[in-house]
C-alpha cells in the first residue's frame, strides 16, 4: 500500500455516502493508519449532490480535504461527470452502473458495480448501495482489511441494521473479481 | 467518555465539542439546532443526562442564551451552540451575559453568510462579530480550534477562562473542523485541568465589578444579589446616570482580560526565526500550512506561520515578532478581509500585509493556492 490514499465517494444525498465514508475512515483506523474524513452535502436531505472524503495515511494529515483522488466512487452520473477530472490516471474508478449512463474512455482503472440493482434485488433495501460500492472498494483496492471495515460498520450503524449492512458490503466483495 | 486511561477516538469536531463540554463540568446546554452545530445539541442531548446534566430546547437562540445566563446564575456550568444566523440572535443577550459578568460557552461553528447564507458549507466571516458583536464598550475572548483534538481541547479550556474571567468565552469554529473525523487522543479524566468559578465567603457583599475577579454566588444561596445588564456598582446596585460607576465598571470588564491577555494568548508558530514569508491563520484555513511550507521549500522560498489558537485577544506580539523577520505577511481567510486588517494594524506598516480570500461553495484555500499567493507576493516585494 502507498503511503497516502485519498478517497472521494460522491452522489446523492440519500445514498449514504457519508455514512460510508465514515465507516471506511473508522476501519482504517482500526487498521493503525491515520485519517480524516470530510464531507459536503447540500442544505436539502435528499437529492442534492453529496460527497465524502477520505484520507488514509501513515503520518499526519495536514491538508483535510481530496484534491487528487486515488479512487473515486461514482454513484451518480452528475457525480461521475464532475468529480472524474480530479482522479489521477493511475487511479481507481468504481461506478455504480445502476445509476451511471455512461463511462468515459479512461486510463485509470474501472469497476462498474450493479449496486443500487443489486440492494434492490438480493437486500429489498436500495439504500444499502452504498456498502456494497464500499465492498467492491475494498475488493479492489485492498486499502483496508475486510475485518476492520465488518467491525467499523457494527459501531456505525443501528443494531437492527448491522446485519444487512454487513450482507451488502460482502456482496459488494465477491462483485469484484481479481 | 473520559476514563481512567487515555484513549483515542475517531470522533467528528462537533462530537469532541460535546464530550469536552461534559469532561469540563458542564450539566446545562440550551441551544436551537443549526447547521453546521447540530452534532453538538443531538450529542449532548443523549450525553448530558447520563451525566447528570440538562439539556434542553428552546424556542430560539434568543431563549437559548438567555437560559445559559440563568443556569450559570443557578451555580452551572452552561453552554449553547450556534452558526452565524444564531450568533447574531444572540448578541444582545452575549452583552448581558458580559455585563453581568456570567460564565458560559458559546459556540459559533461558522458557514458562510451573511444570513441564512450557505448553511451547510464553510466560511470564516465570524471573526469580528466574535469580538464585536454586541454593542457598548467590552472586550472578548474567542479561540479557534483547527482539528478534532483541539474542538475538545479547546472546549475544556473556554469553559476554563469562561469560569477564570466571569466572562463569556466564544469558541469559534467552522464547518470543516466541526464536521470532519480525525483521531482525538483524550486524557484520563485525572489528567484534564479544570477551573470553577471564585464561590463568596459568607460575609462578602461585593459580587462585581472588583479589582480582582469578584466571587460569584448563585441564587439560593442565600446573598442579597441583584443581577443586571444596566450600569451596577460591585454590590449589583443600579446606577444608570453616573459617571464614575459606568466608567470604573467597563473599564473593568476590560482590564480583566486585557491585563491577563498573556495568559489567555494561545498560538503555534512554525519556522518564523528563519523566513522570508509569515503566513498568520486560523481554523481550517491554517491546515494547509504544513504543505504550504514543504512546497515552498522546493521553490527555494522560507516560510514562516504563526497559526492562532485565540484569535482575542489578539496574539499582537507572536505577529509583531513575525514581522521582524520577514519581507512579508500573507493572511489567508473564508472572508472577504477580516483578520487581515488585525494582522495589518499589529504590523503598523514594518512589512507589506497581503490578504487571501475566498469565499462560497465551503472551498478552502488550498496548499497550492497559498503558495502561488506566496510567491506572488514575494515577487512584488523584491
Amino acid at each position: 500500500m502507498q503511503k497516502r490514499n485519498e478517497v472521494r465517494i460522491a452522489g446523492l444525498g440519500g445514498q449514504g455516502v457519508v455514512l460510508a465514508g465514515k465507516i471506511l475512515g473508522r476501519a482504517a483506523v482500526h487498521d493503525g493508519k491515520r485519517v480524516v474524513q470530510t464531507q459536503s452535502y447540500g442544505a436539502e436531505a435528499r437529492g442534492s449532490a453529496a460527497k465524502s472524503e477520505v484520507i488514509i495515511a501513515d503520518e499526519r494529515i495536514g491538508f483535510p480535504k481530496v484534491r487528487k483522488c486515488d479512487v473515486l466512487v461514482a454513484m451518480s452520473q452528475n457525480a461521475l461527470d464532475k468529480y472524474l477530472k480530479d482522479l489521477k490516471e493511475d487511479g481507481t474508478l468504481l461506478v455504480d452502473e445502476s445509476m451511471v449512463r455512461e463511462v468515459p474512455e479512461i486510463k485509470a482503472r474501472v469497476f462498474n458495480v450493479p449496486a443500487t440493482k443489486m440492494a434492490e434485488t438480493k437486500l429489498k433495501l436500495k439504500i444499502c448501495a452504498n456498502m456494497i460500492m464500499l465492498g467492491a472498494l475494498v475488493k479492489a483496492t485492498g486499502m483496508v482489511s475486510q475485518e476492520a471495515v465488518e467491525k467499523a460498520i457494527t459501531q456505525s450503524v443501528l443494531d437492527k441494521a448491522q446485519k444487512v449492512n454487513i450482507q451488502g458490503f460482502r456482496i459488494g466483495l465477491e462483485l469484484v473479481k481479481q | 467518555m473520559t476514563g481512567k486511561t487515555s484513549a483515542t477516538h475517531f470522533w467528528q469536531g462537533n462530537e469532541a465539542c460535546a464530550e469536552a463540554t461534559i469532561a469540563a463540568g458542564c450539566r446545562f446546554f440550551a441551544g436551537y439546532p443549526i447547521t453546521p452545530a447540530s452534532e453538538i445539541f443531538e450529542h449532548l442531548a443523549r450525553r448530558l443526562p447520563q451525566a447528570g446534566g440538562i439539556t434542553i430546547q428552546m424556542e430560539d437562540e434568543i431563549a437559548s442564551i438567555g437560559a445559559v445566563i440563568g443556569a450559570s446564575w443557578a451555580g452551572a456550568k452552561a453552554m449553547t451552540a450556534t452558526s452565524g444566523p444564531g450568533f447574531s440572535l444572540m448578541q444582545e443577550l452575549i452583552g448581558y451575559a458580559f455585563m453581568t459578568e456570567t460564565p458560559c460557552v458559546v459556540v459559533d461553528v461558522q458557514r458562510a453568510g451573511p444570513s441564512t447564507g450557505q448553511a451547510t458549507k464553510a466560511g470564516q466571516g465570524d471573526v469580528m462579530q466574535a469580538r464585536w458583536g454586541t454593542h457598548g464598550d467590552y472586550t472578548s475572548i474567542a479561540l479557534s480550534p483547527n482539528s478534532v483534538q483541539e474542538m475538545f481541547d479547546l472546549t475544556i479550556r473556554a469553559f476554563n477562562l469562561a469560569e477564570t474571567y466571569r466572562t463569556p468565552v466564544v469558541l469559534l469554529a467552522d464547518e470543516v473542523v466541526a464536521h470532519m473525523r480525525e483521531q482525538a487522543v483524550i486524557p484520563p479524566s485525572n489528567q484534564i485541568k479544570i477551573t470553577n468559578r471564585k464561590k463568596p465567603k459568607p460575609t462578602d457583599k461585593a459580587f462585581f465589578n472588583g479589582e480582582d475577579i469578584a466571587p460569584m454566588p448563585s441564587v439560593g444561596e442565600g446573598y442579597n444579589v441583584p443581577v443586571t445588564g444596566s450600569t451596577h456598582n460591585e454590590h449589583g446596585y443600579r446606577f444608570t446616570a453616573d459617571r464614575t460607576v459606568h466608567e470604573k465598571l467597563v473599564k473593568n470588564l476590560i482590564r480583566k482580560i486585557r491585563d491577563n491577555a498573556g495568559k489567555i494568548v494561545d498560538y503555534e508558530s512554525l519556522n518564523v526565526d528563519d523566513c522570508d514569508v509569515g503566513v498568520v491563520s486560523f481554523g481550517c484555513t491554517s491546515r494547509a500550512i504544513h504543505e504550504t511550507i514543504e512546497l515552498a521549500k522546493k521553490k527555494g522560498l522560507t516560510v514562516g506561520s504563526v497559526r492562532l489558537k485565540t484569535i482575542w485577544p489578539f496574539p499582537e506580539e507572536a505577529v509583531r515578532n513575525m514581522a521582524k523577520n520577514v519581507k512579508v505577511i500573507v493572511v489567508p481567510e473564508l472572508n472577504m478581509r477580516e483578520m487581515f486588517y488585525e494582522v495589518e494594524r499589529v504590523v503598523h506598516g514594518a512589512v507589506p500585509v497581503v490578504p487571501l480570500n475566498k469565499i462560497g461553495g465551503g472551498e478552502m484555500i488550498t496548499p497550492e493556492e497559498l503558495l502561488a499567493e506566496i510567491a506572488r507576493s514575494v515577487k512584488k516585494v523584491d
